[in-house]
């Protein structure tokens, strides 16, 4: 496949090398001279110096056949543009944008693109997995491409707003759906007066707008 | 009216006179400190420190009730970005964004967000006083030296 990196910072350099050592094809385009000519020297010929947020360099990278853009650079706004023009200009079946401020990554699906990845999130994901369960935790796995919505998984704890509740008093917001919960092994369904206890694991489905209100609701 | 201006540069803190001098409420927002000096001292809207293209920075503008915004930063993707959240979240009827990359300004306009571009406005203006063509700007240039003539007397 090809692919287009727009920002040559220490994630783009990473990811160009992992997807050439997977034998993919890469364009990365970064506008910083000296750091170009590092990565050229680095990775071979697959470096355009120039700036990634204008139309006619992304058509230089021949975005207009790439597979996917990705832009990685260190600034939102710069990767919303470069994710937007690569959409609109070079008709990019995909394209994935990083947001710094995890905050953005609302408002970037809001503006059209619906893949973001935030390194803030991925990382609290990894120390909240790693949390004792005690306090209960509560996890986003993943986002559903296309649907504002997303995938979450919460465990009740002890001293967690939802131990004790039943489902119909959590106060969850419109639009959520509790796929199932996990009780010492086996699944129940998620009926209105079942009541939840410490331990239970939850699936949800919320609007991802609505995350940190589903959180208040079951972790606090 | 109600306006949130993003950037008080030179051409953002002239604007927000101008508007305030007009009875619009203005409200402008920049992420630094030193840079509310550039407006006029009679100044009586509102300055807020913080950036523009933050969800909670724009509502505590008051970008929820307000009729207007423009974004003047130097950053031509920060400007869209704001402008864009200003319209497709916050549904505020009259955006417009600085873009001085021509062909970013009209492919943004062509999705429905106000642009203009320094570069082409400026640009055109002065061809046209080159090839003596009065037409071109003659309303613009009037009104601008009106507005410098006013503020040298001030000083």
């Amino acid at each position: 496949m090809y692919f287009v990196i727009a920002g040559g910072g220490e994630v783009g350099f990473h990811l160009a090398k992992a997807l050439l050592e997977a034998g993919h094809e890469i364009m990365l385009i970064e506008s910083d001279r000296r750091r170009a000519t590092f990565i050229q020297e680095q990775l071979g010929s697959v470096v355009l110096n120039a700036p990634a947020d204008e139309g006619r360099y992304q058509l230089e990278a021949g975005c207009q056949r790439a597979d996917a853009v990705i832009a990685v650079t260190g600034e939102d706004p710069a990767n919303l543009v470069i994710c937007q023009l690569a959409k609109w200009k070079c008709r990019v079946p995909r394209v994935i944008a990083r947001v710094n401020d995890p905050k953005n990554e609302i408002v970037f699906k809001t503006l059209g693109i619906d893949e973001t990845i935030s390194s803030t999130r991925v990382l609290m994901n990894v120390i909240e997995q790693e949390l004792p369960s005690a306090g209960g935790g509560f996890l986003p796995l993943m986002p559903l491409t296309g649907s504002h919505l997303e995938l979450i998984e919460a465990e009740i704890g002890p001293n967690t707003p939802g131990a004790g509740k039943s489902i119909g008093s959590l106060g969850l917001p419109r639009g959520t759906a509790i796929g199932g919960i996990v009780r010492r092994g086996s699944v129940l369904h998620a009926d209105e007066d079942v009541r939840l206890e410490v331990g239970d694991r939850l699936v949800i489905l919320a609007p991802t707008k609505d995350e940190s209100e589903v959180r208040k609701a079951l972790a606090g | 009216m109600k306006i949130v201006i993003v950037g008080c540069g030179r051409v953002g803190a002239f604007l927000a006179g101008l508007l305030d001098a007009g009875g619009h409420d203005v409200t402008i927002v920049d992420l630094e400190r030193a840079a509310f000096r550039h407006l006029p001292s009679d100044f009586r809207g509102t300055t807020l420190l913080g950036n523009g293209t933050d969800l909670e920075v724009l509502r505590q503008a008051g970008i929820d009730k307000a009729d207007a915004l423009l974004t003047l930063t130097q950053g031509d993707n920060r400007n869209l970005m704001s402008a864009q959240v200003a319209k497709e979240i916050f549904g505020v009827k009259h955006v417009i964004a600085k873009v001085n990359d021509p062909i970013r300004a009209n492919t943004y306009r062509e999705h429905g967000i106000g642009t203009f571009s320094r570069t082409t406005i400026l640009g055109t203006l002065l061809e046209a006083m080159l090839m003596s063509d009065p037409e071109v700007g003659k309303t613009l240039m009037e009104r601008a030296r009106a507005h410098e003539a006013r503020l040298a007397e001030q000083v």
